[in-house]
């Protein structure tokens, strides 16, 4: 008995191996200390006239990971997503107080030239909305609008970009042909070429997949999980089962407030707060 | 995760499929009890139908068992179960992994009951064996009511309970080996009996793994593989956190 190692020698040498074992796994742990933050929002109210929408919402998201929004509806999560790339600025009525930094720099001071924020921070919607043009057209739109004009550069481009949002294979024969001839699911991922041609830091998701179907909803997740290593990805989605599957962190909003944000593991097995149990596991509070 | 809420789901389906695991769980948990009641019965009195009767019923474990592992697949499947309902899922299949084991080295214990049967009686009448049996089916017991009311202090109380049947096997286990040296005639009885307090304290194990299911299910925390003092002091810390807000929005922590 006495030559048996003592119970504390033991869980050390367990939990050393099972770090070593885990070393290059999804099962770490993420902690939000540890990142590098791209997009910082401080003390953010925002108010659509009298109706106030979001409530002192502070947050970090850090960067080239994914981070998921999810709530009921009318929680705030799109508002809130619209806020990272000034789309609230074409509703009359909005008014917003506090801040929202990009690597450091306010988005909202007056000298912001918003069409270069949202070069930076690109966005794609959940009804895919591709130009009534060529595929290649598409892609190669924000460049031309850039004033790019040699062809060696946008064909080059549109490659990359088409490549990159797991399309390229399927539509590599037919780029001049209209984009409203592909599936729902290709012109959600030619929204997303169009998106990451002009090179963004930061995308911005809003239920990118909930009017596709399975197929290509996997497909759209996969794609994210390649994106992630270049790009910072929000993304607001109903789907819990997708925020779990696609995100690193996530931001759970009920009545325009941010209830809990961590780590998705955590959020999804252990949760701090009853009332984003409550939600995720389907409860009423 | 609060004291017995599976319900309060929109999904009133959910709620009855979850309960019905629970009650599963419970019924199989009282059958391993009995079974486990009754070995160390049939040993004490050399009750030889009692002891077939548990070597039967091991089979009725054991189907339980899989009967069970089937729903909580059903479950994960038809429900994706998220935070409490997921570890509530989690912990109920590994509950049951040592059920069935208690099951089974309580089928030893009728085993051994059967051979001793047919052996001249110790002068005590098994009374250590019996002792150390009636305690350790306590301890099933209590694992079974901690996890009925998903109650963290019996849990607790239990694990530091099978600490002290762990040295009851080994003060019963040495008297029997100083009983072999005083006398070879003996050997054979005491082989027996020793196969038998150690099935005994196998289960006082499984019972304990069961508490720290337990304790993962209402505080997500995992216990297993530490010192009885750092598993309550994890329980502590554990206490203090549901008292205040464990991540604050917007604060660094993730």
């Amino acid at each position: 008995m006495d030559e048996t190692p003592t119970m504390t020698e033991q869980n050390s040498a367990t939990q050393g191996l099972a770090a070593g074992l885990f070393e290059n796994s999804g099962a770490k742990r993420l902690n939000l200390e540890d990142e590098t933050i791209t997009l910082e929002v401080d003390h953010l109210n925002l108010f659509y006239g009298e109706e106030q929408a979001l409530k002192d919402i502070s947050l970090k998201i850090p960067k080239h990971r994914v981070t998921a929004f999810i709530g009921p509806s009318g929680c705030g999560k799109s508002t809130l997503l619209r806020c990272f790339n000034r789309m609230n600025d074409l509703v009359d009525s909005c008014r917003i107080e506090g801040s929202i930094r990009l690597d450091g720099k306010d988005i909202y001071e007056r000298k912001v030239d918003v069409a270069e924020l949202r070069r930076r921070v690109g966005m794609v919607f959940q009804k895919p909305n591709p130009f009534p043009k060529s595929i290649y057209e598409n892609v190669a739109y924000g460049l031309r609008l850039q004033g790019v004009r040699e062809r060696k550069v946008l064909d080059e481009v549109v490659e990359r970009s088409l490549k990159a949002a797991a399309l390229w294979d399927e539509v590599k024969d037919r780029l001049n042909q209209n984009a409203f001839g592909l599936s729902g699911g290709q012109q959600q991922r030619l929204v997303i070429a169009r998106a990451i041609a002009i090179e963004p830091e930061v995308i911005l998701l809003d239920e990118p997949a909930s009017a596709l179907d399975p197929i290509s909803t996997a497909k759209i997740e996969e794609l994210i999980y390649e994106l992630k290593d270049r790009y910072t990805i929000l993304i607001v989605t109903h789907n819990m089962q997708q925020a779990a599957r696609v995100s690193d962190y996530t931001a759970y909003m009920y009545l325009g407030e941010l209830i809990e944000f961590g780590d998705t593991m955590s959020l999804f097995t252990n949760p701090a707060q009853k009332a984003t149990e409550d939600y995720i596991t389907g409860r009423y509070g | 995760m609060d004291e017995n809420k599976l319900g309060g789901h929109y999904l009133q389906k959910y709620n009855e499929e979850l309960e019905t695991l629970r009650n599963r769980v419970l019924s199989m948990g009282g059958l391993v009890e009995t079974q486990v009641a009754n070995a160390v019965t049939a040993l004490a009195t050399a009750d030889l139908a009692l002891a077939d009767d548990v070597i039967q019923n091991d089979v009725r474990v054991n189907s339980l068992e899989v009967a069970i592992d089937e729903h909580c697949s059903e479950i994960l499947a038809r429900h994706q179960p998220a935070a409490s309902d997921l570890r509530f899922i989690i912990s109920i299949i590994k509950t049951i992994t040592d059920l069935e084991r208690i099951g089974d080295q309580a089928e030893k214990v009728a085993r051994m009951a059967v051979h001793l049967a047919e052996k001249d009686r110790p002068r005590n009448q098994y009374a250590d064996v019996r002792a150390l049996g009636e305690k350790v089916t306590r301890l099933v017991h209590d694992a079974l009511d901690a996890f009925a009311r998903m109650d963290v202090e019996t849990a607790v109380n239990t694990v530091r309970e099978d600490v002290s049947v762990d040295r009851d096997y080994e003060t019963v286990m040495r008297q029997h080996i100083t009983f072999m040296m005083e006398d070879p005639r003996t050997i054979s009885r005491a082989l027996d009996v020793i196969w038998a307090i150690r099935a005994l304290e196998r289960i006082g194990d499984h019972a304990r793994n069961m508490c720290e299911y337990v304790i993962y299910l209402v505080r997500g925390k995992d216990v297993r593989h530490i010192t009885l003092d750092e598993l309550e002091r994890a329980v502590q810390e554990g206490r203090e956190m549901a008292g205040g807000k464990k991540r604050a929005p917007g604060q660094g922590e993730g």
